[in-house]
């Protein structure tokens, strides 16, 4: 754990000192903004918790394609600068090396998250929500980007380019969702239900967005970061014997 | 230190390493030559636990590669051929970080950089941005980042890579400073740069090894006993190249060969036992012809080297000397 922490630690820094955390901030807080403004106030005049409801839809989505973009500076992009030969001789497990990569990201993913606070407590503020709807809306956001992160820092372990990470940690969570919860809508049991079961926002997300925490998406997500990671271990070791 | 047994190193159905067997003994400076694609760094990463054989066994201080290299690991320095450096960090907070992934505690860490950045020659750059470093200045921050931890074993691939003049020398003097603290292996396709740092020298050819011994050793197989090794001279003669070649026909001589050089001029290469070369230049006299130039060729070690790697390939040794009988054509001549 100690290894997974040091290199989290590097990384993390390496947000703040590198172009591309701040791009990914911009474009992540930008869409949400918009999305907001344009999905969830909307014109109409709402209830506030039908207002902060949507705002964590879209918070969600903007989650996605932060996990998605943040996928980029995984394991491939070490790979990409020849740094993976200095973590992968060195004395650390596999498993820290991508429990730290994943970590990093996550911990960025999750400042991104707060960076929207403001957003949520204008409707706090102005409308009539719990704190729990608010706790359960940033539990569902962190879980899902957590779920994006693990599925990206596998998709990173298989393809030795960044950008290339990119496109297959897109193509990996759009074939969860929404393609996986729309074939589900069509298919006959017991491939649709299964289908639509996997899907990250479309299923396992709207009950936070609604202000619950079910202990099923919860486990849900959880599931998805433990094989994802585990997942990725595996293809590192895998990769020695190449 | 290091023994490796019967190893063999496949990538898909191509090998890189084939049933590779030496030992490696403690404090040793041992230099890896081969030509690109010998599979010298393939060897260095199944040594660095980077990579694992596909057949046969390693063991580092009685340590199995492929049963425990986590603990190899913690014995080994490994500079790849680029870098392994974050060139957005600066050069102290990277080395502080290459430490503590190498298992030294925070304070050892502090007491540690100091030595680092003096042996690797980093003062002037410790607080830069590694990405602002010249090529030199990062080979430097990778040599310190290898031997931040101490390890018992250094292994340097092709260190002097993309080096120029004044950096190889200070490359090579740092890595001479390092014999005696490391068990140091580096490979090279440079026969006089490994020839000058290395104690032993393991030829590689094809992913075998095909020569191993001190730079003599590995000379005195082109030489006959006694003789005091091969010589190699070249000449440029005025004259024709049947005559020259009948001219330069010695008793001494293994092998000539002669080509074109220009109008009326021939190129001329000539090895023999011992130090011929007066004895050379006489005979160019007494037949008649012009002794435009007269030099030591290759050295014996670069001759053993281009040999051996023939003799491994079942070829004999001046069939590609032949093949391409100028050594400096014009520039039109030497398009395919």
């Amino acid at each position: 754990m100690r290894g997974a922490l040091l290199i989290a630690g590097r990384e993390l820094a390496s947000y703040a000192r590198t172009p591309s955390g701040y791009v990914v901030a911009a474009v992540v807080l930008g869409l949400d903004g918009l999305l907001f403004n344009g999905f969830a106030l909307g014109a109409e005049a709402r209830p506030s918790a039908e207002v902060l409801s949507l705002f964590f839809y879209v918070g969600g989505v903007g989650t996605m394609v932060a996990g998605i973009l943040l996928s980029m500076r995984l394991l491939a992009e070490e790979h990409a600068q020849g740094t993976d030969v200095l973590l992968l001789t060195s004395p650390v497990r596999e498993h820290e090396i991508v429990l730290g990569k994943f970590l990093a990201s996550f911990a960025f993913l999750a400042v991104l998250a707060l960076l929207t606070f403001h957003l949520a407590t204008l409707v706090f503020v102005h409308g009539k929500v719990s704190l729990g709807h608010l706790a359960a809306g940033y539990l569902g956001m962190l879980l899902l980007g957590a779920s994006t992160l693990a599925l990206g820092t596998f998709a990173s372990a298989l393809t030795p380019h960044p950008f290339s990470t990119v496109l297959l940690t897109a193509a990996l969570v759009g074939a969860l969702d929404p393609a996986a919860y729309l074939i589900g809508q069509v298919a006959d049991p017991p491939v649709g239900p299964v289908l639509g079961y996997l899907a990250l926002h479309s299923t396992h997300f709207g009950s936070f967005q609604r202000g619950l925490v079910r202990l099923s998406d919860v486990v849900f997500h959880a599931s998805v970061v433990y094989l994802a990671l585990l997942a990725a271990t595996r293809v590192l070791e895998a990769r020695r014997w190449r | 230190m290091i023994v490796v047994d019967r190893v063999s190193k496949y990538y898909g159905s191509t090998a890189a390493v084939r049933a590779l067997d030496f030992r490696i003994d403690e404090g040793e400076c041992v230099g890896f030559l081969g030509l690109n694609g010998a599979g010298k760094s393939t060897t260095l990463r199944l040594l660095s636990c980077l990579s694992m054989p596909t057949s046969g066994r390693i063991t580092v201080r009685g340590l199995d590669a492929q049963i425990e290299p986590h603990a190899i690991r913690r014995l080994v320095g490994y500079l790849p051929d680029a870098p392994p450096v974050y060139p957005e960090m600066r050069v102290e907070p990277f080395l502080r970080f290459a430490g503590r992934l190498r298992g030294l505690g925070r304070a050892e860490v502090a007491r540690r950089l100091p030595e680092v950045v003096e042996a690797a020659g980093l003062e002037a750059v410790v607080d830069q941005p590694i990405g602002t470093l010249s090529h030199g200045y990062r080979q430097r921050v990778g040599i310190a980042q290898a031997i931040v931890h101490r390890p018992a074993l250094l292994i340097l691939d092709e260190p002097i890579q993309g080096l120029d003049p004044v950096q190889i020398v200070e490359m090579r003097e740092r890595i001479r400073a390092l014999r005696g603290a490391h068990t140091i292996l580096l490979s090279s396709h440079i026969l006089s740069e490994i020839a000058r740092t290395c104690d032993r020298l393991l030829m590689m050819h094809r992913g075998r090894i095909v020569a191993e011994g001190t730079e003599e050793e590995l000379s005195a197989r082109l030489g006959e006993p006694g003789a005091g090794g091969a010589m190699v001279v070249e000449l440029e003669v005025r004259g024709e190249a049947e005559a020259t070649r009948r001219a330069l026909a010695h008793e001494d001589a293994e092998a000539i060969e002669v080509w074109p050089g220009g109008p009326g001029w021939v190129r001329a290469r000539v090895r023999c036992r011992g130090d011929r070369r007066e004895a050379l230049a006489a005979a160019v006299v007494r037949a008649g012809l012009g002794l435009r130039a007269l030099r030591r060729g290759s050295s014996a070690l670069e001759d053993a080297f281009v040999r051996l790697g023939r003799e491994a390939d079942g070829r004999p040794a001046d069939e590609e000397r032949e093949a391409e009988p100028n050594d400096d054509p014009e520039p039109d001549e030497r398009a395919p």
